[in-house]
């Protein structure tokens, strides 16, 4: 028995060798111990280390390549655009001022004198560079779709392969941007605030393909409030205050440790015991008692909307009057109750959150549109269903809501499936697929009803309300109203007052149509120590500790 | 004895498995529905074509089959990993295996060094609150799930008490939960295994003759029981261990460590083909590798069971 021993014990040894003789990159002593000194004692210097969770190790945090929010997270604190946007205002960044034309088609952008990091000078030229690499088919960014909707000209014909000549981008000097735009666009200047149109630095990027550079520390480049310098994958990244921002005067903090932790749990745990500072993704079952009793605890609408499709190719779902039945039949209250983390009963497509002409919340306007938030009209959905032929659900099939698995969009579906039984005596199944093979069905249109979600990318309602247009890929009920799309049509051509009403008129359609049924406003929730101030979040969701500080 | 032929035939049918594994891998996975570009917002057609150019994945399957075959097995390289842009899944494996090596070792140490003697103690004292004791608590360590051990872990001891960090492995203390959430189960199922092994050994008539002669009773559990005992405990253990360095999925999400068993499971719901195949491989070749060291174990356990003559 020793000799088995020994053998398992030698056996387990040699590949403790082999784990033991790396070079431990992953033990950053050095920053653990001021950390310690600078802490421990509440009285002595405030801290100035933001120690923050990112949630999962991002895919890349490369501004052009990154189209997911955990990399942009990083990107809008490493890299400067020509603004940033700051709950809902435009801030003037790399650009000093702006001017548009009179007929809304070419922005003028003068930029400041700035510098990368490494102390280079930051021109008009870099920001061409970056926007054409990011329309560039051969870059293969993911986000390039974006640019159909900047209409900066030629753009989106670049992403399908066009001339990157043609695209309407020019640096008149070293410090004046010129952009041309094939038709007004209202949201334009907000657009550019997000990561994707942050500047890059050539010379970096051509340093190590497919973003690689901006994870290495001794590579990476930018001209944001701070800079990479360390990243280890799977564990988290440290940024550093850059000496070389234009605004370096006014950054505080000297440092982000960030983690990767994506266990909503154990974020939360870590935070409880003073580990981290910032946390977003709080586990749902913290929020109600969070809600009611801590300040720290900050919840923001999400500008999106979950909702469920009907198959419109399916004949079941051809009467407007079941699929108003089916709307009117579900709480939207009980839904957002139970589910429990903040989320607004949805009764439209836009949820609050965008401003109209008016400088009024686009939602607020528009109001119900003669969907109840609770089972107020169940008597009218009642008689619509024995109006189509179905009293009391009589001989109508049963069909199968699909969603993608996941412990959220089952809670909901069941909650879905119980109210169409109890209210209009239809009877639903319910089936789950993984995400990947989920999207795929949906897109092909395989499905009788199924869970949508949509976020949109700017700031303005089209984000939201073009999707249904005839033919778009994000179309799933595969909805087709010629009035419809002339409205959006008309919206995108139109500016100020005009924009907007094409716009309500158009949500209003959506809504007598309903392709789909509304179900709730997406909210995010996050936890921030009471003593962290001056953080900022732009209303798309990005996170911005450019002036946070502790107090 | 021809024991060196053997172990050539042995190698050789083990490289063999690995490429068929890898063959198997590479069908299945091609052959689920979503790709690793499956997104909710659709990528323009021309962007996307230079994505699967990118990564060859416009390339007839069979090409791409020869292709990945010619660069795992000549070259060692995985590929680019498809969900984490601009890293190799070589530097993915790179970057976790220490902390997965790390903590499936302690955890195998633990289960060993434990789970065995607490097994043969429980056997000689069967029927007695020991015996109870240990296997209540056998009992609770193999229904426990390890998520929630690791969760429970977390709350108390770094929530409530703050004896251990609540995450990563920075502090040497951070490896306690890891190691004790990894080890619940396996450490529970050898000690239950030990004893029901022990028992049946101490049954046999050759333990009965043996203490008929006059052997010291310590010589006849140490000597002749425990060694008999120990080939099912042996089977178990090579496969586990292999198990256990890999790294575990639930373990490394819950303590958040920068591992290499969470890609395992996250690159299949990505498609993330390259990680899919490279974690795989390296499974199998670490379950491969204890399997025959299992083997050789035997043949020191059990000089019948001698290697080759099978």
């Amino acid at each position: 028995m020793k000799r088995v021993l020994a053998l398992l014990l030698v056996s387990l040894l040699v590949v403790s060798l082999f784990a033991g003789c790396q070079p431990k990159a992953s033990e950053p002593t050095e920053t653990a111990a001021p950390e310690a000194t600078t802490e421990a004692p509440a009285a002595e210097p405030v801290a100035t280390v933001l120690k923050w969770n990112i949630g999962s190790d991002p895919k890349t945090i490369d501004p052009t390549l990154t189209g997911a929010s955990d990399g942009g997270n990083v990107v809008h604190n490493t890299f400067e655009g020509l603004v940033r946007e700051k709950s809902g205002v435009v801030h003037p960044g790399i650009a000093e001022s702006w001017e548009v034309s009179e007929d809304g088609l070419t922005y003028t952008f003068k930029l400041r004198e700035s510098k990368w990091s490494d102390g280079s000078p930051l021109t008009a030229n870099d920001f061409v560079y970056s926007w054409k690499r990011g329309m560039d088919p051969k870059t293969a960014s993911e986000y390039a779709w974006i640019w159909e909707y900047t209409n900066v000209v030629g753009a989106f014909e670049a992403t399908s392969g066009g001339s990157l000549d043609a695209v309407g981008v020019k640096a008149l000097d070293d410090y004046t941007l010129e952009v041309k735009l094939s038709t007004p666009t209202e949201y334009f200047v907000s657009l550019v605030s997000f990561y994707h149109f942050k500047p890059v630095k050539q010379s970096a990027v051509e340093a190590k393909a497919d973003g690689a550079w901006a994870k290495d520390p001794a590579l990476t480049v930018s001209n944001g409030p701070f800079t990479l310098t360390s990243y280890e994958i799977g564990k988290g990244l440290t940024l550093t205050k850059n000496p070389n921002y234009w605004d370096a005067a006014n950054v505080k903090l000297e440092a982000i440790e960030a983690n990767f932790i994506d266990e909503a749990s154990t974020a939360y745990q870590a935070y409880q015991a003073g580990e981290l500072h910032y946390i977003p993704q709080v586990p749902t079952a913290e929020v109600p008692k969070l809600i009611a009793e801590n300040p720290e605890f900050h919840i923001f609408p999400l500008l999106g909307t979950y909702y469920y499709n009907f198959n419109l190719k399916n004949e079941i779902f051809k009467d407007p009057k079941v699929r108003r039945a089916m709307s009117l039949a579900i709480d939207r209250e009980l839904i957002t109750e139970t589910l429990g983390a903040g989320q607004m009963p949805a009764v439209g497509f836009v949820p609050p959150g965008f401003i109209d002409a008016e400088g009024k919340d686009f939602n607020e306007v528009q109001g119900d549109l003669g969907l109840p938030t609770d089972l107020s009209k169940v008597e009218e959905a009642k008689a619509l269903m024995a109006e189509a032929g179905y009293p009391e659900g009589k001989g109508f099939p049963e069909f199968t809501i699909l969603y993608n698995t996941s412990e959220g969009h089952k809670l909901v579906a069941e909650l879905v499936q119980e109210m169409l039984k109890t209210n209009l005596g239809i009877s639903v199944k319910l089936e789950n697929q993984e995400w990947a093979v989920f999207q795929d069905t949906r897109k092909a249109g395989n499905y009788e009803m199924a869970r949508g979600g949509w976020l949109t990318d700017y700031m303005d309602p089209s984000g939201l309300l073009s999707i249904f247009t005839t033919g778009n890929a994000y179309n799933d009920p595969k909805y087709s109203n010629a009035d419809y799309d002339a409205l959006l049509s008309k919206s995108a051509k139109a500016r100020g007052k005009e924009h907007f009403d094409a716009l309500y008129a158009a949500e209003k359609m959506l809504i007598t149509d309903l392709p789909i049924i509304p179900i709730y406003h997406y909210t995010e929730s996050m936890l921030v120590k009471e003593n962290f101030v001056g953080w900022d979040r732009s209303v798309l969701g990005t996170v911005d500790f450019s002036l946070a500080e502790f107090k | 004895m021809g024991s060196i032929s053997y172990y050539v035939r042995r190698v050789v049918s083990s490289l063999l498995t690995i490429v068929l594994i890898a063959t198997v891998t590479f069908l299945m996975m091609h052959s689920i529905p979503g790709g690793p570009f499956s997104r909710e917002k659709a990528v323009p057609a021309e962007i996307l074509k230079s994505l699967n150019e990118k990564y060859n994945l416009d390339a007839p399957l069979h090409e791409q089959y020869v292709d990945y075959m010619y660069r795992l097995f000549i070259k060692f390289d995985f590929g680019p990993s498809f969900s984490i842009i601009g890293t190799s899944v070589n530097q993915l494996i790179d970057s976790g295996k220490d902390a997965s090596l790390k903590i499936g070792l302690y955890a195998s140490i633990v289960i060993i060094l434990l789970g065995i003697p607490l097994g043969i103690i429980s056997a000689l004292k069967q029927n007695k609150p020991i015996d109870y004791a240990v296997m209540f608590m056998a009992t609770l360590g193999v229904t426990i799930p390890s998520f929630v051990v690791a969760t429970l872990i977390i709350y108390f001891f770094a929530g409530k008490l703050g004896w251990i960090p609540t995450f990563g492995l920075e502090d040497p203390r951070g490896y306690i939960g890891p190691v004790v959430a990894l080890a619940g189960y396996s450490l529970s199922f050898v000690s239950r295994l030990t004893r029901s092994s022990m028992l049946e050994v101490l049954r046999q008539d050759y333990i009965r003759t043996a203490r008929a002669n006059g052997i010291s009773e310590f010589k006849v559990i140490a000597k002749h029981a425990v060694k008999n005992a120990l080939i099912p405990v042996v089977t178990y253990i090579g496969p586990m261990i292999a198990a256990l360095l890999t790294g575990s999925f639930v373990v490394e999400k819950i303590f958040a460590i920068p591992g290499m068993g969470r890609y395992f499971v996250v690159s299949v719901g990505n498609r993330d083909y390259t990680t899919i195949m490279g974690m795989t491989i390296l499974y199998s070749a670490f379950y491969i590798v204890t399997i025959l060291l299992v083997d050789i174990a035997y043949g020191f356990i059990d000089p019948r069971i001698r290697l080759g003559k099978e």
